[in-house]
């Protein structure tokens, strides 16, 4: 092991720190190793934190250390992450200390899932992830990009490796930021060998981006033997990218859906972000089309204000009638708001059955027109009906055959 | 220290015979300890020994004190109704100290973080030991075993039970009053220290041996309406200043931003309206802590979308119960402790806003109290046991950090709830044994977690009514092991021999103790 320091630091200790831990390590030349801890759960797990200590130094072949951990209640994929950061400073060993995957992460994503919310988290916060996923988000974002200092990126995509082993995700979709490139190519050795559904590439305003990150993932994957594939949901930030949205939304099978960062696009364009987001309503719409042309999802912007619970729901209406079909949060109360507003009301479920049954009415009867009462509707009304009712069944909200199908297929 | 001879109680806890040299009953089982014999009766005193004008003022508290024979081993009570904004309890014992006096003992309705300037007073012997709860300094300090003697933990409802029956004898309370009249007669409801009641004070105002009220707004006879009684009153003092205003607000009186805790307080709201506990004409006991309040929000929105409304509120009172109160959403709170001056303010003004006293509301040894009359009680507690058993005075390191308050009276609510976290920083709330026992499982109905909600097998009628919900219902024995499969399984908290405080039962019974800290 060639030497690069001798003393290194890592994580954050703090009266207002919570579930994280502070490390500094010093490599002594003799002495064996010696841990000062400092815990707030040392009379119920300190030893076993000790013993994760010793188990990573053994892991790594480090035979003299002085550490000293002060541990603010961290769990042990947290612990863990902080002492390799530390050790990845003074070493340049090439083994990475991995915990179990646990048995309820091992779930997969399917391309044409709900999106509705998806829940931003700092990547270098683990307090934030352990009770994400009992909000019920659609997806749980961590984030290697603009949460976390350029200094922490290492500490990051460490913790983030380990959370997506060990944290409870619940069911949501397990997605990870990554940087922008060539940063952000690094980032994937860390993430998609632990089960990573859904990849966001954030700044996007090429195919080539896509393309390279592609690469990197398919590489990734036979060296890991994965034959899972990694969806991605490119971001599109800059006016630029806005005008390229199309190609970008084809570029690959891979890409489910495209966002919208409104918070970087407005300081492309030199505006100022507003409530009524009227400054960015071309580049939403355009966006929207792209998507619909491609086949994915368009995904919306996160609404800042958290506070605002009125603001966001006036929001989302705005967003789900410009055709986008989720929104991202960057707190766990907007979550159900977003739901609530995304999710089709009884009313729309209600009419959208009553068309549909005067559809497979008509069609029984051999009819060419399909009425409604004395209203007749087209068929472009029967296609929107028919993806209402579907979306309803798919969120249980009205049963999988409702009675009203008497469709038989023509022959 | 001698030593002392344990019995285990009810609950399998090893407990003391005897506690500060006197002796003491174990528990015994909830209701199973029956009382005989009468009442503690304070002396009987004449008119003629008393000012004929009724003006019982004098110049000082020291005067006071002096006059009502401050002296070596008395026992010396004050009341929270100040909370963290609390002057006059640190006055005493400045006093005290000048005075000389040694080996009191302290009798506060509760003690706040304001107090940890006595703790000199318990290194020095002026204070001897504490009965009442002991938070933050104190209780560390307690948890050391560095004071004299054991400290007594009691609820609200055991503090009223022990004066009337005799157990603590105060030969001197010190009453602070936001508004009195020379006479004694006084109320927290006018002036700059206003904080609403002055129930905590009721016992010490009938069975203390000499009584002394201390105002900051002293105002001509009568002083209306009299919440504590001049006859019961020896002296009166008027001072400048009882209390900082700011701090008296309660700091927990704002409904949380925690998005975990928010969910607690919705899930916990969500099996309130699946089971039908909110009814129209139901009542509810609402905490002070900020999952409690938000709890309370949640209600209100079920309730207006129901149009339904409760018949009475019981417990700490604040803004957002007020708001209930003056929409209409609640016919009456029956407070039993102020937490804002949105409270003060409608206690004097609502005739439907009623103060009351842990006489009314939770002595266990009188003909009945309102506790059980309620029909839900959200709680908190630091542990959970998988025998739904809870802890709300100790963390699980052991260290003394909390008060009962009226925690333990509210058990006998119709149903009782404790949404709490699963663990808290690695710290599992959910676990195999309590550290310290302070309410029998058998009271304890549900406990809602943010990874699921576990209801006590003995309330069948629940699990009924919960058939078909997609509430996450699990078992609490699931909760622990997923509290142990994020946390890790903890080791047990190291504690010595001694016995550093004990946890006594609504009858006086001896529930728990608490050790000294390794």
């Amino acid at each position: 092991m060639k030497r690069q320091q001798n003393i290194a630091e890592a994580g954050i200790a703090g009266p207002k720190v919570r579930s994280d831990c502070y490390v500094r390590l010093e490599l002594t030349e003799k002495g064996g190793i010696r841990i000062n801890l400092d815990s707030k759960v040392k009379s119920l797990y300190g030893s076993s934190i000790e013993q994760l200590c010793s188990n990573v130094f053994e892991f790594f072949g480090i035979d003299n250390v002085k550490l000293t951990l002060k541990d603010s209640g961290a769990l042990p994929f947290t612990i863990s992450a902080r002492l390799e950061a530390t050790v990845r400073q003074i070493s340049d060993t090439g083994k990475e200390f991995i915990p179990d995957m646990i048995d309820e992460n091992k779930y997969p994503s399917v391309r044409d899932r709900f999106r509705f919310s998806r829940l931003y988290l700092p990547g270098n916060n683990p307090k934030m992830m352990l009770n994400a996923g009992v909000h019920n988000p659609d997806g749980i974002i961590l984030d290697l990009e603009d949460s976390v200092a350029p200094t922490k990126k290492m500490e990051a995509r460490l913790l983030v490796r380990n959370a997506l082993r060990q944290v409870n995700f619940y069911g949501s979709e397990r997605m990870v930021r990554i940087n922008q490139l060539p940063d952000g190519l690094e980032d994937l050795k860390y993430i998609i060998p632990h089960n990573v559904h859904v990849v966001l590439i954030p700044k996007c305003e090429n195919v080539s981006q896509i393309k390279q990150v592609e690469k990197e993932i398919n590489n990734l994957n036979k060296k890991h033997e994965i034959r899972q594939g990694v969806f991605l949901m490119p971001i599109i930030e800059t006016a630029l990218g806005v005008e390229k949205a199309f190609e970008i939304a084809s570029a690959s099978e891979n890409i489910v859906a495209l966002a919208i960062g409104l918070e970087d696009l407005t300081a492309d364009l030199g505006v100022i972000r507003t409530n009524e987001a009227t400054e960015t309503l071309y580049a939403r719409t355009r966006l929207v089309n792209a998507c619909k042309a491609a086949g994915i999802q368009a995904i919306d912007s996160v609404f800042s204000d958290v506070g605002d619970m009125e603001g966001l729901r006036q929001n989302v209406k705005v967003s789900k009638s410009l055709g986008f079909e989720g929104m991202g949060c960057i707190h766990p109360r907007q979550i159900s708001i977003i739901h609530e507003c995304f999710v089709p009301s009884k009313e729309e479920i209600e009419k959208a059955q009553k068309i549909m049954d005067a559809f497979y009415t008509a069609r029984e009867k051999g009819l060419g027109v399909v009425a409604v009462g004395s209203k007749m509707i087209d068929l472009p009304v029967v296609k929107r009906a028919e993806k209402t009712v579907n979306l309803a069944i798919k969120l249980g909200m009205i049963p999988e055959k409702p009675q009203t199908s008497t469709f038989k297929p023509q022959t | 220290m001698p030593e002392t001879k344990l019995a285990k109680n009810a609950v399998g806890r090893s407990v003391p015979l005897e506690i500060n040299g006197k002796p003491v009953i174990p528990y015994k089982g909830v209701g199973k300890h029956n009382v005989a014999g009468a009442k503690h009766g304070p002396k009987i005193n004449t008119c003629k020994d008393f000012p004929s004008d009724g003006n019982k003022r004098v110049g000082t508290l020291k005067e006071a004190l002096k006059k009502a024979g401050l002296k070596d081993g008395m026992t010396v009570s004050t009341h929270h109704h100040f909370r963290n904004g609390d002057l006059l309890a640190n006055q005493l014992f400045d006093i005290a100290k000048e005075m000389g006096v040694k080996d009191l003992r302290w009798f506060p309705s509760a003690s706040f973080p304001c107090h940890e300037h006595l703790i000199q007073y318990l290194e020095d012997g002026t204070i001897h030991h504490i009965e009442g709860s002991m938070n933050g300094a104190l209780g560390r300090f307690a948890s050391q075993g560095k004071m004299k003697g054991v400290g007594v933990l009691r609820s609200h409802g055991g503090r009223y039970q022990a004066v009337q029956d005799g157990e603590v004898k105060i030969d001197i309370a010190v009453i602070g009053a936001a508004c009195a009249d020379s006479f004694g007669n006084s109320n927290g409801l006018y002036g700059d220290s206003a904080t609403g009641l002055l129930g905590f004070a009721l016992a010490d105002s009938q069975y203390a041996d000499k009584v002394i009220v201390v105002t900051d707004n002293m105002v001509p006879f009568p002083c209306v309406p009299w919440q504590i009684q001049g006859n019961y009153v020896d002296y009166t003092v008027e001072v400048d200043k009882l209390g900082d205003p700011e701090k008296i607000i309660s700091g927990t009186t704002r409904i949380t931003k925690s998005p975990d805790r928010l969910l607690l307080a919705e899930m916990t709201a969500k099996f309130c309206d699946e089971t039908g506990i909110i009814h129209n004409g139901f009542s509810f006991q609402s905490g002070a802590g900020g999952t409690s309040l938000a709890v309370g929000e949640y209600f209100k929105k079920i309730m207006q979308k129901k149009g339904i409304k409760a018949r009475f509120a019981r417990g700490g009172s604040n803004k957002y119960l007020v708001s209930m109160l003056e929409e209409g959403l609640i016919d009456y709170i029956l407070d039993g402790q102020t937490f804002d001056l949105e409270g003060v303010r409608s206690m004097a003004e609502n005739p439907g806003h009623v103060w009351t006293s842990p006489f009314t509301s939770y002595n266990y040894h009188g003909k009945g109290n309102f506790a059980g009359m309620v029909d839900v009680a959200i709680l908190g507690a630091t542990e959970v046991d998988v025998n739904f058993n809870a802890n709300v005075v100790t963390h699980s390191d052991g260290y003394l950090l909390h008060g009962i308050g009226g925690w333990q009276n509210c058990l006998f609510s119709k149903t009782v709830i404790l949404p709490i976290p699963l663990f808290r920083d690695r710290i599992p709330v959910v676990v195999d044994e309590v550290t310290t026992l302070c309410g029998p499982g058998e009271l304890i109905d549900v406990i809602v977690t943010e990874r699921g909600i576990a209801v006590n097998p003995l309330r069948t009628d629940l699990l009924e009514k919960l058939k078909g919900s997609d509430l996450p219902i699990k078992s609490i024995n699931e909760l622990k092991d997923e509290a142990e499969k994020i946390c890790g399984k903890p080791e047990k908290a190291h504690f010595d021999d001694q016995i550093i405080a004990v946890v006594k039962w609504v009858d006086g019974t001896v529930l728990d103790v608490v050790k000294k800290v390794r």
